[in-house]
Parts: structure tokens; C-alpha cells; sequence
């Protein structure tokens, strides 16, 4: 019997869960001092152990890394070591107060600002703020500045953003949601930017071009330098899409191929926890002469001591509280500090040879749409033997082989996409156990349809209606008591 | 000749005097899977061929509607804001924008019927 209750639903009057010390200071009462206290403030009323068994059982009927294999593509399910969690509960890292005198928190300054340099090697820019919330919110920031930059040179008029049509849905959501015109440039059967189509899509309203590299194919734009040549002869900027930056690290740098702003994933990439609304970490990295627009405070380095300077008259000012989602910078620096340059390397080294492996075998039963060496991820289409089975089908039967699904429907250019992306910290054992229910799966599809159609039979909740919960949304415990009305 | 024509964005337009309807192709429905919501534009908007004069979203994504001529948007098929799955239901017969065209030119280059049919063999 799955569990399946709210947990306002456990209430009973009376009940608490917390036990507060013994009064020790003069009692007093609220309701005499004016103080605005809520009759109506409808809180749950549990003991601790009901607390605990309802969190514990919500929690079982979830899936995440720790429970099993996750391929979502373009995410980097990878598994999160659990030495980042020690490091950021360290009490002198954790109990801080953000409004603490900077001389008292030099030590977790000095790490942010390591931080910062690692991130600065990694990526070839040279000047870094951590304080986006994640990977949206680092394109947002990026292409403020960006924004920034081209008024602040009196080039007001430069408001296009071109962007491939198999890039990701936050680059077009940013550009607009920043105030740009979005311009979209068909991609070669590869995913790579067609050089025509985008010299023709260009003109002196261009602002910037934005790009992942590699692809949403997964795959390598190999003329990523003519790309970045035409960009800034034209007088745009190129900004980097950090989300598939795990399949390149050590090998190759958006700083040397070109880009001059970016943002990293550090959720994605530095194995900082990741799903189920965060918190994630978008730090974002610029060129030198894009420094004055960073947001403000920028962490630096003067010589006896770590400082937040606001002195940037130029700054597209803050993005976020204090200083962004320490706690996640904290995962980050603990992830690079002991994977060390080599660990990275052959971590994005052993997240291509992954893919490659699984693209190899399963291209036998699924159809690759482009046959070409991958990098830490590929795209699927559709099972070989049986064309009118949908990738939905298949994804959801996945799931009663105990596997989250792949990311599927995306890119949006190949048709019943697929998209897996096994990273480095899995086995050969469990890609070995994934491919084996993909191909038994294929089988299904032929033999006995209705299971994929039925499809899922094991899980706490079955086929969602996506239909109704598209159109029907319920968003508070009101609507849902309406909704059984 | 006939008064139908489709787009290679696989929008399809009927000329009924001065005025053109528009919907989305069996096809475009087809492949975005069930519609749960369509976003209209206003009545008297002005718009040029090439323009976004909606957006239909369906539990795979989220696509612009783009009207291949230009004029002025006359007539919204409101049926669709309660009833998202007409599209799905017939793409052809449910139309989701009129709009009084200015230059009946632009309709030249469009698809006929035909040519639309090869230019989905060529997708496919």
C-alpha cells in the first residue's frame, strides 16, 4: 500500500513534536502584549515519531541517486560523494551568519575564492561570481551583462539573441525573459550550428549568440572557432551554456574556444546535490574586460585579506541574497579539492567512454539517428523492430525495471528522442543491467505491446493522466479538497 | 484552384474571401501530442507574415503558432481555451485564428494539398 497522505492530514490536536527546555526566563503572555498572533494559522500538530514515519514514507516512494540509476540526459545524474556533505557541515563552515563581520569568516571566504579559481582553470575565463542560483538564473546574469556591455558602448540598438533550434529551452526563455529578440537558426543533422544559416541570420542588431557545447546530440561542434570568429566580427559576444560541461573537462575550454561569458551547473558537473527544487549553483564566468559588470559584491583577494567589493559602478547589481547558495559552493570546492585536476580529466574521460559503450550496444536494437563518436551523451529513436512504439511507452515501462527514465521528447529535432547520459560513476555493471531492460523492453514491444502501453505496473503512483494534470492544476490542499468534491 | 495551403511550420490557411483561417496540420498535431492549452491572440491585433500569433502547448512542449500572411486578426476561435483537444481531435475542421489579409499574394508561396503531402514524405 503506497503512502499517500498529507501531512496536515496526521494532525491531532494537542500532539507536538519538539520539546522546548525548561523556563528559565519571566513568563509572559502573548495575547496580553498586543502581539499579532494567528488563530487561523492552520499548522499540522504530530508527535515526533509521526514526523518522522510520515517524512521516512513520503521519501520511500520517491526515486533519486541514491536509490538507483538515473540517465537523464543533459541533467548529470552523477552520484554525489558523501564527503561533500561532511565537508559543508563542518560547524565552523556551516553556522555562520551572513551578516557576520568579513574578518570573522575569512576562512570560508578564502575557500570561495579557491573555489572561484578552480572554476576560472576549468574553464578558461578569467573572472568569476558565484552567486546565480543555478543554471537559469546563470544565463539570466550572463546575459545582463552581455546587455550591459553593449549599452554602456552605446550600441542600445543591439538586441538579438541567435540561438540553434536544438538548444536548450532555458537559453530562448533567458534571452527573452533578459529582453532580447530571440532569433533561432536551424542546426545541421547534427545538432551543430549550420555556419550559412547563422551568417545569414545576422545583422547589426546582433547582441550575442548562445550555445552548449557539446551539443544537445551530444556531439562536439567541431567549427566552434569560424562560429566564434563570425560572432565577434559581427560585433556579438558568444555566452557558453555550462550544462554539458562534464564531457569536456581537462580536454577542452569555452574560454580558448571563443565564448566570453558563461555559467557552470555546479549541480550538474560538481556533484552538488541535484533535483527536487535544489538549492543548485550557477557561478558564472566572464572574459577580463567583462569583469566590471559582474554582479556585486565581487570576492576578492587583497593582500592580507579576502574582501566583498560593491565598488563596481558598472555592475548589473545583485542577483541573489548575500552571497548566492554557499552551502552548494561548499559541495563544489569538496568535489574539485579531492578529485584534483586528474580526477576531473578522467572523470569527463570515463563519462564519454560511458556513452560510447551503451551507444555501441543499444544502436543494435534502438535507432541512433546520427552515427558518430559521442561525448557523455546520445540520443535514441525509437525501437528498430517495432517503429510505432512510442519513446514515452518505453521510458515508463523503464521505470518497472526499477530505472529512472532518460530524458525523452528532447532535442526537439529528433523525433521520439531519447536521450541518455550514464556519467562516470556508474559501473560497468549497472550500464550492463540498464541495456539489458532497454533490449528486453524492445522485445516487449513486439511481443506483448500492452505492457509498455499499461505501462508503469510497480510503481507507487501508475501512468499519470499528464493531460489532466496539465489543465486541472492543483497547487494547494484546498484545491485537492475541492477537486474530491 | 483550391483555397487551402500549408506552411513548411505545417500551419494551414483557408482563403475565404478577404479573410484567411488559420489552424494547425494533422500532422502538427500529430507530433505535438495531446494539446492542453492555446494561447490566442487579441482581436484587432496587427500582424505580419512571419509573426508568433499564438502558442500551443501540449504535454511534449510548447510551440509558436506563426501566421504566414499578413493583415489583422478578426475573428479567435474561443471554443479552444475550454477545449485545447479539439486540434487533436480534427486539426483540419478547427481553425484558431481568422485573420483579414491586405495582399493575397503572400498566399503564393505556400504548399498546395500535393506538395505539402511530398514535403511531408521529405519529414518523414
Amino acid at each position: 500500500m503506497t503512502y499517500n497522505r498529507l501531512i496536515f492530514e496526521n494532525s491531532v490536536p494537542g500532539k507536538y513534536a519538539y520539546s522546548l527546555p525548561e523556563l528559565d526566563v519571566p513568563e509572559v503572555n502573548l495575547a496580553d502584549e498586543d502581539v499579532p498572533l494567528r488563530e487561523d494559522l492552520d499548522l499540522p500538530e504530530v508527535s515526533e515519531g509521526d514526523l518522522i514515519r510520515h517524512y521516512l514514507n513520503m521519501s520511500l516512494n520517491n526515486y533519486s541517486i541514491d536509490k538507483g540509476f538515473y540517465p537523464l540526459g543533459s541533467c548529470t545524474m552523477k552520484y554525489n560523494p558523501k564527503i561533500n556533505e561532511n565537508i559543508a557541515r563542518i560547524p565552523g563552515l556551516a553556522k555562520l551568519h551572513p551578516y557576520q563581520p568579513n574578518s570573522t569568516v575569512q576562512g570560508s571566504l578564502a575557500l570561495l575564492y579557491e573555489l572561484q579559481e578552480y572554476l576560472a582553470e576549468v574553464s578558461g575565463m578569467d573572472a568569476m561570481s558565484l552567486q546565480p542560483a543555478a543554471g537559469a538564473h546563470g544565463e539570466l546574469a550572463g546575459l545582463m551583462i552581455i546587455k550591459r556591455y553593449h549599452e554602456l558602448r552605446g550600441d542600445d540598438h543591439r538586441n538579438v539573441i541567435i540561438l540553434p533550434d536544438s538548444a536548450h529551452g532555458t537559453n530562448p526563455a533567458t534571452a527573452a525573459m533578459a529582453g532580447f529578440k530571440v532569433v533561432e537558426v536551424a542546426s545541421d543533422e547534427e545538432g551543430s550550428v549550420d555556419v550559412e544559416e547563422l551568417k545569414a541570420a545576422i545583422d547589426e542588431n546582433l547582441a550575442g549568440l548562445m550555445l552548449t557545447n557539446p551539443n544537445t546530440l551530444g556531439l562536439f561542434e567541431s567549427h566552434i572557432e569560424e562560429v566564434a570568429q563570425i560572432i565577434h566580427d559581427a560585433g556579438g559576444l558568444l555566452y557558453y551554456d555550462g550544462a554539458n560541461m562534464n564531457a569536456i573537462m581537462g580536454k577542452a575550454r569555452p574560454g580558448d574556444m571563443g565564448f566570453d561569458v558563461m555559467h557552470f551547473n555546479v549541480h550538474k558537473t560538481f556533484s552538488t546535490p541535484h533535483g527536487g527544487g535544489g538549492p543548485g549553483g550557477g557561478p558564472i564566468g566572464v572574459k577580463e574586460f567583462l569583469k566590471p559588470y559582474l554582479p556585486v559584491p565581487v570576492l576578492e583577494k587583497t593582500d592580507e585579506k579576502y574582501i566583498l567589493n560593491y565598488d563596481y559602478p558598472d555592475s548589473i547589481g545583485k542577483m541573489k541574497a548575500f552571497f548566492g547558495n554557499y552551502g552548494i559552493m561548499l559541495r563544489a570546492f569538496s568535489y574539485i579539492s579531492t578529485m584534483g585536476s586528474e580526477g576531473l580529466r578522467n572523470a569527463s574521460e570515463m563519462a564519454v567512454l560511458n556513452a560510447n559503450y551503451m551507444m555501441h550496444r543499444l544502436k543494435k536494437t534502438y535507432n541512433l539517428p546520427i552515427e558518430k563518436v559521442c561525448k557523455h551523451e546520445f540520443v535514441l529513436s525509437g525501437i528498430k523492430d517495432s517503429p510505432k512504439t512510442t519513446t514515452l511507452d518505453i521510458a515508463k515501462r523503464l521505470l518497472d525495471y526499477g530505472f529512472h527514465a532518460p530524458t525523452v521528447y528532447f532535442p526537439l529535432i529528433i523525433p521520439e528522442a531519447m536521450m541518455i547520459e550514464p556519467t562516470e560513476t556508474e559501473s560497468k555493471a549497472t550500464l550492463d543491467k540498464f541495456m539489458e531492460a532497454l533490449e528486453a523492453i524492445a522485445k516487449e514491444a513486439v511481443e506483448s505491446p500492452e505492457l509498455l502501453a499499461e505501462a508503469p505496473h510497480t510503481t507507487p503512483v501508475r501512468r499519470v493522466d499528464e493531460v489532466h494534470a496539465a489543465k486541472a492544476l492543483i497547487l494547494t490542499y484546498k484545491d485537492m479538497l475541492n477537486e474530491e468534491n | 484552384m483550391s483555397n487551402l495551403f500549408f506552411t513548411e511550420d505545417h500551419e494551414w490557411v483557408r482563403l475565404e474571401g478577404k479573410k484567411v483561417y488559420l489552424g494547425i496540420s494533422d500532422y502538427a498535431q500529430s507530433q505535438l501530442g495531446d494539446i492542453v492549452y492555446v494561447e490566442l491572440p487579441e482581436e484587432d491585433d496587427e500582424v505580419s507574415a512571419g509573426d508568433s500569433v499564438g502558442v500551443i502547448e501540449s504535454v511534449k512542449s510548447a510551440s509558436d503558432l506563426f501566421t504566414p500572411v499578413s493583415g489583422i486578426v478578426v475573428e479567435v476561435n474561443e471554443e479552444l481555451e475550454d477545449a485545447p483537444e479539439l486540434l487533436n481531435e480534427d486539426a483540419m475542421e478547427n481553425w484558431i485564428v481568422a485573420i483579414e489579409i491586405n495582399d493575397e499574394s503572400e498566399l503564393e508561396e505556400l504548399m498546395d494539398e500535393d506538395e505539402y503531402k511530398n514535403f511531408l514524405g521529405d519529414e518523414a
